[in-house]
């Protein structure tokens, strides 16, 4: 049975509804809460077994050991595949994936986040993003 | 002088791209609507425009030089000219000639002609393609198109476009006894602007660009302003043959109303691209002549017999 | 109009992925179509040696965006028959729960680039929208939107709450009604029926002998389907029905897969209705006992299967995916006999071709003997002499490079 203009009526009430686009970068997006973003270090927890650079599928992390129990993370970000292997492989819970998505840089340098080792407390500290995890671009 | 004015800015070239654009803005934005999207904000044919025309225009080796480079011009002189004859507010238009239905008609088959050439000249295998099938689809809707214009002027007994506008302003009945024309030349017009049903020529997911695929830079640009500038040039047509309606209140008013009509036909447009996906040119032909042009002969033999008894 | 030969890709509207279709018109009639694959090759299975079980895992699920999570699932299934790992029933269903919302989404991904192919974009915007829901239940399940990232050897990665499986559920209410409203405009749009009707058929002893599988194959009554003979993951403990179409054209691959939506439908509630409780995974040894597993998987698109051989390191000896559009491929050219030019299109997208899944290294021996192959440096060799043939030379390049890199 053919209905010529099957779709009139759906498509004219469509026009009076709101649309279901949004002017993207006006408008921000925020993904939910277990999304796989960009990965941040925690460096008081980590101990350098290394877990996370073996699992990497794309060698995206290095940990490096700068002092005694003290260990800095390089991410490249535009290697890193966001697949979360790292957060699962770690023994000590020291990775966890944000909801951060919007990494577009112009300059790839800036690409390169350095996280820098931080000395371990005695009693584990709340986490607070700003003590924690300094980010600086090497 | 004002000869000249006329010409190049009311109801000339400035006054008709200008109206072409805006147009073309309400036709995509209607269009996006309807799909449930925002689409593009005011200045986007602006903005294209400009685009294009900063752009280098890149020729083909093997075309021809010549022709390639004339067809746009070709065609929007075509659409200007034949916005000359239609009256917008009133019903009197800015050349009134004896026989300016046809007049009209003929000047919107040039940019059809145009795309075939310019196509044809392109020597790309797309573009031939899609020439090719510009042509075909002129076979398919232009008979329609003029057997539905005639049926209103075989009413009216004339065939100068100021004089059926006198005739249906005095008698507006008759004027809805044209509305089976009214419907196929609506379906026509969507043929002559090559638009989604009818879209063949210009195919992006089959021949890539069709007729235009090899034109770019203000070449691109001049064949997208007389695309926009027929748009408006068809729509007027068929609101002065079909829609005569409100033409003796004066300028102003007059302007208004026929802004709305335009609105309208626009509106009715869009709807049809809308809601149909791409037929086949085959498909085409076999639609415009099975369906059409019978639509378009029962219309005129309405309007023989509306004709006869009153007499 | 004498025959024109026109390149239907690498580069085309039409396309989604590169991919040349060399076809030979006679006005607007086809009378001959010639096909040249390999434009994705990425050497994924040779990266997989490389990289352990693990990073594996990854890489084989980038092979492609849409079926992600089938080529993920396949591979682990290999890689678990080859250790002997049981895993727990939760994480059957867990995994049987994304491949059956993944199936959805692709299907009505394809539904909208259907309608773009013949020029019905309203379609297309629509069917998208009511993708995004399904999408965004995905970002909230999984973490992202494609590329789930679910599997890990011995199960899944993450485990699922009461309150997540109810958004699933009412994503599933949203899209069964547009699915219907959408049956109903494929059938009774005249448009669209006198697009999709007569074009690309493919008879069944066509499809038979091609080896056509999946919706393709089932639309010409080729009755099968991997869930059903050889079931996998939970589906033995599921009840679904197989679509079968004897319309054998284009119009009935696309009644294959609106049907197919609304038996996923059903499909995810009995799932969410019978999820046992449990662990969602076990402990998997890094190094993988020597033996081998072929593995299959109903993908969206067709029958998937991967071979994988271990041999008691912790990489991989070989990988192999078999792709199901390199099955359905070998059929575009002869469903496009006797078709119009404006028909490659949607026939080409009736199969839902996802090249990047396709284009793996295939050796061809013709008759008897070995085959003919070249190691790297021979490669390189052999490609600068054609290129300096062609009258092109890279010498001074290349000194420029490495006079740049030092």
């Amino acid at each position: 049975m053919n209905k010529p203009g099957k779709m009139v009526v759906e498509v004219l009430q469509n026009a009076m509804h709101d649309p279901a686009t949004t002017t993207y970068p006006a408008v921000k997006l925020v993904m939910p809460d277990k999304f796989r973003g960009q990965i941040k270090f925690h460096a008081e927890r980590c101990i350098g077994c290394k877990a996370c650079e073996r699992d990497c599928p794309s060698n995206a992390i290095h940990i490096t050991k700068v002092g005694d129990k003290m260990f800095q993370a390089d991410f490249d970000l535009d290697r890193c595949i966001y697949c979360a292997q790292c957060v699962y492989s770690c023994p000590k819970d020291a990775l966890e994936a944000s909801a951060d998505f919007e990494l577009a840089q112009l300059d790839r340098s800036k690409l390169r986040i350095t996280y820098h080792a931080v000395a371990k407390k005695t009693e584990p500290a709340p986490i607070a993003p700003s003590a924690t995890a300094e980010k600086k671009p090497v | 002088m004002s000869a000249l004015f006329a010409i190049f800015v009311f109801p000339g070239f400035l006054f008709l791209s200008f109206l072409g654009t805006a147009v073309e803005y309400i036709d995509r934005k209607l269009y996006a609507r309807m799909q449930n999207r925002i689409g593009p904000p005011w200045f986007q044919p602006y903005a294209d425009l400009i685009k294009l025309a900063a752009k280098e225009d890149l020729i083909p080796e093997e075309a021809n030089p010549t022709m390639f480079k004339i067809m746009p011009v070709i065609a929007m002189t075509a659409v200007l000219t034949a916005f000359l004859h239609i009256p917008l507010w009133n019903s009197t238009p800015l050349i009134a000639l004896d026989g300016s239905v046809v007049i009209i008609v003929y000047l919107l088959t040039i940019p059809t002609l145009t795309f075939f050439l310019g196509g044809w000249h392109s020597a790309s295998l797309y573009s031939m393609i899609g020439a090719v099938r510009a042509l075909t689809q002129l076979f398919a809707y232009e008979v329609p198109l003029l057997l539905s214009i005639l049926a209103p002027a075989l009413l009216a007994h004339t065939w100068s476009i100021s004089e059926m506008s006198e005739f249906y302003s005095k008698n507006p009945l008759y004027a809805l006894t044209n509305s089976i024309g009214f419907i196929v030349a609506m379906i026509a017009l969507q043929g002559k602007l090559e638009r989604i049903p009818f879209d063949m020529p210009e195919a992006e997911t089959e021949i890539v660009g069709g007729t235009f695929t090899e034109y770019s830079g203000r070449l691109l640009a001049m064949f997208r302003l007389a695309i926009d500038m027929e748009t408006v040039v068809g729509a007027s047509l068929i609101a002065a043959v079909f829609l005569p309606f409100g033409l003796h209140f004066g300028p102003a008013v007059g302007f208004a109303l026929y802004l709305v009509k335009i609105l309208g036909i626009l509106l009715l447009l869009a709807l049809l691209r809308t809601v149909t996906a791409r037929l086949r040119i085959e498909q085409m032909v076999i639609f415009c002549w099975k369906y059409l042009a019978p639509a378009a002969l029962i219309q005129i033999l309405l309007s023989l017999t509306l004709n006869w008894i009153v007499k | 109009m004498a025959k024109v030969t026109i390149p239907i890709g690498p580069q085309h509207p039409a396309l989604k992925e590169p991919e040349c279709f060399i076809v030979t018109l006679d006005g607007e009639r086809i009378s001959h179509m010639d096909m040249r694959l390999g434009y994705n090759h990425r050497g994924v299975e040779k990266a997989c040696e490389a990289r352990t079980y693990v990073q594996d895992i990854y890489l084989i699920e980038r092979v492609c965006g849409i079926c992600s999570h089938s080529h993920s699932t396949c591979f682990v299934q290999a890689v678990e028959e080859i250790a002997g790992l049981q895993i727990p029933p939760r994480a059957t269903y867990i995994r049987t729960l994304v491949a059956e919302l993944e199936r959805i989404h692709s299907h009505l991904l394809w539904l909208g680039v259907a309608g773009h192919e013949i020029g019905f974009d309203t379609l297309l915007m629509y069917t998208w929208r009511d993708r995004e829901a399904v999408m965004d239940i995905f970002a909230a399940l999984t973490g992202n939107r494609v590329n789930y990232g679910m599997n890990t050897l011995g199960g899944v990665r993450r485990d699922f709450t009461k309150e997540q499986l109810a958004e699933v559920l009412k994503v599933v209410d949203i899209c069964e009604e547009r699915t219907k409203y959408y049956i109903e405009v494929c059938t009774q749009e005249p448009t669209l029926i006198n697009r999709l009707t007569g074009v690309g058929t493919l008879s069944h002893e066509d499809a038979m002998r091609l080896g056509t599988v999946g919706p393709t194959g089932r639309a010409s009554a080729v009755d099968k389907d991997v869930r059903r003979d050889d079931p996998y993951l939970a589906y033995k403990d599921l009840s679904f029905k197989v679509i079968i179409d004897n319309h054998n054209d284009v119009f009935g691959r696309a009644v294959v897969r609106v049907l197919e939506l609304m038996e996923s439908y059903k499909l995810i509630r009995e799932i969410i209705a019978k999820m046992p409780d449990g662990p969602v995974t076990v402990k998997a040894p890094r190094k993988i006992q020597a033996g081998e597993a072929f593995s299959r998987y109903e993908a969206p698109r067709g029958e998937d299967t991967h071979y994988v051989k271990a041999n008691g390191t912790d990489k991989p000896e070989r990988v192999r995916v078999r792709a199901p559009t390199m099955a359905n491929l070998q059929s575009v050219a002869k469903m496009l006999e006797n078709n119009n030019l404006a028909d490659v299109p949607i026939a080409i997208a009736a199969i839902d071709p996802c090249f990047s899944c396709t284009d793996r290294m295939i050796g061809i021996r013709r008759g008897r003997g070995t085959g003919n192959s070249m190691r790297w440096d021979d490669l390189r060799n052999y490609g600068v002499k054609w290129y300096r043939k062609q009258g092109i030379d890279f010498t001074d390049l290349n000194r420029k490079l490495a006079k740049k890199q030092e």
